[in-house]
């Protein structure tokens, strides 16, 4: 039980709030320690029941492990309960962090570890055999699965595609930062797509407006001369058009960070180039895009890491096809889980795409954090 | 340059300026006025893509009779609607649950990591803050399946508090990136004085700290609820019937509708309605959220 270490004290430096020193009668301590130890004494009881009952050996006869989720609950409460009692005022420092903490393990520990249980079982929800450890086969599987590394190849054009929607996204920035008439009309207009569910866009553009026969796209692309006008047929043409449904989303929210950039910008040092005869074009890549590099690095990598995500769009319009074009890893495990009900070797794909993802986000801040103090 | 070559510079510039705003202000709108025209809109007027309503076609409440919602059917008993109305509500219920819990749990986290030093075996309070950041990276897919069999096993399967927690659970960095960002900038004297005072640590943030701190809050909240209204991927998997939300509705309707439009684009405008008006009303906020911490 190492939350109860948490120990709060108060911060060095400008923010600090200095700690008030209160004694803390010694009966009260012992009481705080008593009432912790038993929660936790309580909380394995249960927990040993519970498995007992599941495995057959007692029967009690839980419907679900509801009770030791209740259990959890007051035992997080008497931890905290305890923490005031034994630290006094730190006590009361700690309290402020241990719900979110203890949330945030209770909901990610264990389906974490969970999870890397199931990757290793070939668990099938179809099948009536149960899960069974399987050891390295999902992993051998992976290897050989054509489709997987397809999605995980498609996921490196979705991320180059972030640097073109930073490019268009950056433009409009600057439109909106310019001296233009209803600039806060504008804002709104630009931020809508951003709000919208990407399912509900998924059907309003990639179903009916890029539809073959009917789709305004599709009539507009004849009109200037496509005579064939499939969105989601041909790989590359469905991939763009996937790439095109999602930049609409999500350009505005890389947008709103450069504006928010670009307002903070000082004034003077574009005034001064202006004034010594910079031509614009000069002075935005001489003065602003330098001056904008951290908020461009900050939005491209957020923007990357919802990117690592896509899914929605993906599994509502083309569902992965044609043949496996426009599949996201997100959307291939989607339809693992889905449609072939395969639990074990599905997880296994996510916790791998996982660890990639961990190393990939891992590098690439490692790699900027190094080239932008190079720059400075 | 000569004064009049100079002025049809500016003007041409301007021209440009106002022609590129105008072409993207379409490009992000006209998805939405062709989906609320659609839901007006009969089979002929889809297939022959009639764009103008009154001008040509007739507007016909096609659409928003098979939901339920047109003005002859508002009083009759509709299936379509009931369901509807039960999606909508589990929609709210869920994206305001969560954002609750989240700003509540989160805030006060951020104010404790932003005002106290904590020390965690060899975590400091940096650590701490990277440790809530870093689930931004962990992606649905590896927390789908686990979950799945968790809330199968706690019976909050297809239930609103099993889908309020694991959207808390993804709202909740975004949630603490933001009010540490806010808590940073309320000048920590103030606190100080309570203290001095007699307050407590819970008096001084609820009286004096929290007040301060609204916008922040209300910014994260509203951030937040559009998140989780839009969620579809663990409320594809985790709910069935019950607590199924609007995404999901709209989804399994996508495939089975064929060319029925107008009932599709009555769908789609009225889950898309509610985040349209925050859209327009709450703009700040969302952007007040948006921005928080990323300008330093």
């Amino acid at each position: 039980m190492s939350e109860a270490e948490i120990d709060a004290g108060a911060l060095a430096g400008d923010h600090s709030i200095k700690p008030v020193s209160s004694r803390i009668p010694p009966g009260r301590k012992v009481a705080g320690k008593w009432l912790i130890g038993l929660a936790t004494l309580g909380l394995a009881a249960m927990l040993l029941l519970q498995v007992l009952d599941s495995a057959g050996i007692v029967a009690i006869g839980f419907e679900n492990w509801r009770p030791l989720l209740c259990a959890y609950l007051a035992w997080a409460v008497a931890l905290g309960v305890g923490q005031v009692m034994i630290r006094g005022e730190a006590g009361h420092r700690a309290l402020f962090l241990l719900p979110a903490v203890l949330f945030t393990v209770s909901m990610v520990i264990f389906p974490t570890v969970f999870g890397l249980y199931i990757a290793f079982t070939d668990w099938n929800l179809s099948s009536f055999a149960g899960r069974q450890l399987n050891g390295l086969d999902n992993l051998r599987a992976l290897w050989a699965d054509p489709y997987y590394w397809n999605a995980l190849g498609n996921m490196v054009w979705y991320v180059l595609a972030v640097l073109v929607q930073y490019a268009i996204a950056f433009g409009l920035a600057l439109l909106l930062n310019a001296e233009i008439r209803a600039r806060k009309f504008f804002r709104v207009v630009f931020l809508m797509p951003f709000m919208l569910s990407p399912v509900a866009v998924s059907w309003m553009v990639g179903k009916s407006i890029m539809e073959y026969r009917f789709g305004p796209a599709a009539t507009f692309a004849r009109f200037i001369g496509w005579d064939n006008p499939a969105f989601f047929a041909s790989p590359w043409v469905a991939r763009l058009s996937i790439m095109a449904m999602d930049g609409w989303v999500s350009i505005p929210f890389i947008m709103i960070l450069l504006l928010a950039g670009l307002q903070a910008l000082p004034t003077d040092i574009l005034e001064a180039a202006r004034i010594d005869g910079a031509k614009p074009w000069q002075s935005f890549w001489k003065i602003t895009f330098p001056l904008m590099l951290p908020v461009s690095v900050t939005a491209v990598i957020l923007r990357i890491i919802f990117e690592l995500k896509l899914a929605d769009i993906v599994i509502n319009v083309t569902a992965g096809g044609p043949g496996g074009a426009t599949d996201t890893v997100s959307s291939f495990i989607y339809r693992e889980y889905r449609d072939r009900s395969n639990v074990g070797y599905g997880t296994m794909l996510a916790q791998v795409y996982f660890v990639l993802i961990v190393i990939f986000v891992t590098a690439l801040l490692n790699l900027v954090s190094r080239w932008m103090r190079r720059l400075t | 340059m000569s004064a009049a070559a100079w002025r049809v510079k500016r003007i041409s510039g301007r021209t440009l300026l106002y022609a590129a705003a105008l072409l993207w202000a379409f490009i992000s709108l006209f998805p939405i006025y062709w989906t609320v025209t659609t839901s007006f809109k009969t089979a002929v007027d889809v297939t022959q893509g009639h764009l103008i309503p009154f001008v040509d076609f007739q507007p016909d409440w096609r659409g928003w009779r098979s939901l339920g919602l047109s003005p002859d059917t508002i009083g009759a008993t509709s299936t379509v609607r009931e369901e509807f109305l039960r999606r909508f509500e589990n929609s709210i219920v869920a994206s305001v649950g969560a954002s609750v819990l989240a700003v509540v749990i989160g805030s006060l986290a951020a104010y404790g990591l932003s005002r106290f030093r904590y020390r965690f075996g060899p975590w400091r309070n940096k650590d701490i803050s990277f440790w809530f950041l870093s689930q931004l990276i962990l992606p649905p897919v590896v927390l789908a399946m686990p979950f799945l069999v968790l809330y199968k096993e706690l019976a909050l399967l297809d239930t609103r508090v099993g889908l309020i927690l694991v959207y808390a659970l993804m709202v909740l960095p975004i949630v603490i990136w933001i009010m540490r960002d806010q808590f940073a900038s309320i000048p920590i004297e103030l606190e100080e004085a309570a203290r001095v005072d007699g307050a407590t640590v819970w008096q001084s943030f609820f009286r004096i700290v929290a007040p301060l701190a609204l916008p922040g809050m209300v910014a994260a909240f509203i951030l937040s609820v559009v998140l989780c209204w839009n969620e579809y991927f663990f409320a594809a998997l985790l709910t069935s019937s019950d607590a199924k939300t609007l995404p999901v509705m709209v989804a399994s309707q996508t495939g089975s509708q064929g060319i029925n439009w107008w009932s599709m684009a009555a769908l789609s405008t009225a889950a898309i309605a509610p985040l349209a008006l925050i859209g327009i009303f709450l703009e700040r906020y969302i952007i007040r959220g948006l921005t928080a911490g990323a300008v330093k």
